[in-house]
């Protein structure tokens, strides 16, 4: 699962546009990732700030 | 808010604004936009060249930061190519740098005169389709889900679109299809003149940093990097060391963040009861989407307005806009591309040769001059081409060495 630092997110939507599961949602300053992300690390890659990383389940 | 509309646009950018507005001297028409403000936070660097803006809405100083009379590119060695106004023999300016806050809300306004319902913090969760055709739009309006029905929709919802997946159209972004962007407004930023600049190399790979003056020592100062180029550094921290290089003095008042497409055509940007419009058509290349989601979305509220009028909205009638698209800018994209993706790995020393041998380009050239600088550009990269149409004539004798007749174009 990717999990987003909401202190670096400059809420642009990049990570939306690449997500091949559409499992990203950009509303507003708030970013939300559900459960059907695969964390192929897609978005991770376009960031232009690195705001968001891989988090293995526990 | 009604429960059924002719015509529902999600998204009040440029693109679904027109598209509204245009639409709405017929239909009946909902614009939605899932942001507290219409044209904020800004996701742009703002320049625009008049001609592309004009036909839409009338210039006005209220939302224009300043005026452009030419465009600067600049190589890594700083072999720089200038085009101006002057030089083009054009009277007025080439173009503007926008305050897209004020802009946006104005064709918002506009949309809204023409009749059009506009609607914010009103979110698209989903379509509804029935049969395979779109026949509305399920919304979220302030935390409550409604369901509101209409013959066409209108995604101009951006880069991040999700409108066209909803509907069928992929529209998933490849990383060597998408430029990931950084800029500050600036202030303290010593510019006199009324220059664009654009700036190519490793200090932007796969794009270019630019710096547009926003007058009163304010500049719109940022880059891009195409996503398929970026490792750990970030295009934020390109953009911090193409200021702290060369705009040392310059302090931010503003950060923005954004993405742009820079894809091949879609294969259809049309589905029954569907068009989308701008940056969620991909309908950009490197960067300036404003002016091709103007046009889109133009073309989008005529061709929904006849749709509602014939009562049929399949793609049958809806192929219209795709058909005149591709009179305007449409056919140019697919050539734009092959340009970028060449672009996009040229190394530092490339670039520096390939601005050399334009360097020497004058107005207005003889045949003759025009085929010796195709010979020096090929010479100093063979790759380019695939840049002089197949057929021309141009080809024919810059590929051989044959002197062609003696006229001027």
């Amino acid at each position: 699962m990717v999990v987003v630092n909401i202190e670096k997110c400059g809420h642009c939507g990049a990570c939306v546009a690449v997500c091949p599961t559409n499992s990203i949602e950009l509303i507003e300053s708030c970013l939300r990732v559900d459960d059907t992300c695969t964390s192929c690390a897609t978005c991770i890659t376009v960031c232009p700030v690195g705001a968001l990383t891989a988090q293995r389940s526990p | 808010m009604n429960d059924e509309y002719d015509v529902i646009v999600v998204g009040a950018g440029p693109g679904g604004s027109i598209a509204a507005r245009t639409a709405a001297e017929e239909c009946d028409v909902l614009l939605i936009e899932k942001r507290q403000e219409i044209g904020s936070p800004v996701r742009c660097a703002e320049f625009i060249e008049e001609r592309s803006l004009s036909p839409y809405i009338q210039p006005d100083k209220k939302w224009i930061a300043a005026k452009i009379n030419g465009v600067r590119f600049i190589s890594p060695d700083g072999t720089t190519l200038t085009v101006s106004a002057e030089a083009l023999g054009m009277k007025g300016v080439l173009g503007y740098v926008l305050e897209r806050k004020i802009f946006d809300r104005e064709l918002a306004k506009d949309a809204a005169r023409a009749g059009a319902h506009v609607m914010v913090r009103t979110r698209a969760t989903g379509l509804i389709v029935e049969n395979g055709t779109v026949k509305g739009v399920k919304i979220n309006r302030l935390g409550e889900d409604f369901e509101v029905r209409s013959k066409v929709v209108i995604g101009a919802d951006g880069v991040e679109s999700k409108v066209g997946r909803w509907g069928g159209i992929n529209t998933t972004l490849k990383l060597k299809d998408i430029g990931s962007c950084a800029q500050y407004l600036m202030t303290n930023i010593d510019v006199t003149e009324d220059f664009c600049n654009f700036y190519f190399g490793s200090l932007a790979p796969g794009v270019y940093a630019w710096m547009f003056p926003k007058g009163d020592k304010k500049a719109n100062i940022g880059l891009g990097v195409l996503a398929s180029k970026l490792s750990r550094k970030r295009p934020v921290d390109y953009l911090n060391e193409f200021i702290s290089k060369n705009f040392p003095d310059g302090q931010p008042v503003e950060l923005v963040m954004g993405a742009f497409p820079s894809s091949d055509e879609l294969k259809s940007s049309i589905g029954h009861g569907l068009m989308l419009v701008g940056d969620a058509a991909h309908h950009n290349m490197l960067g300036g989407g404003v002016m091709n989601a103007l046009e889109g979305g133009k073309i989008a509220g005529d061709v929904a307005s006849k749709s509602v009028r014939q009562d049929d909205s399949s793609r049958n009638v809806l192929k219209e806009y795709e058909t005149r698209l591709h009179r305007s800018y449409g056919k140019n994209l697919k050539h734009a591309y092959k340009i970028r993706e060449f672009l996009s790995d040229l190394s530092e020393d490339e670039w520096n040769k390939l601005f050399q041998a334009f360097k020497e380009i004058k107005p207005h050239l003889s045949v003759i001059e025009v085929i010796r600088l195709t010979r020096r550009l090929l010479m100093a990269n063979p790759k380019l081409v695939f840049l002089i149409p197949h057929s021309s004539f141009l080809r024919e004798f810059a590929l051989s060495e044959r002197e062609p007749p003696q006229s001027n174009f």
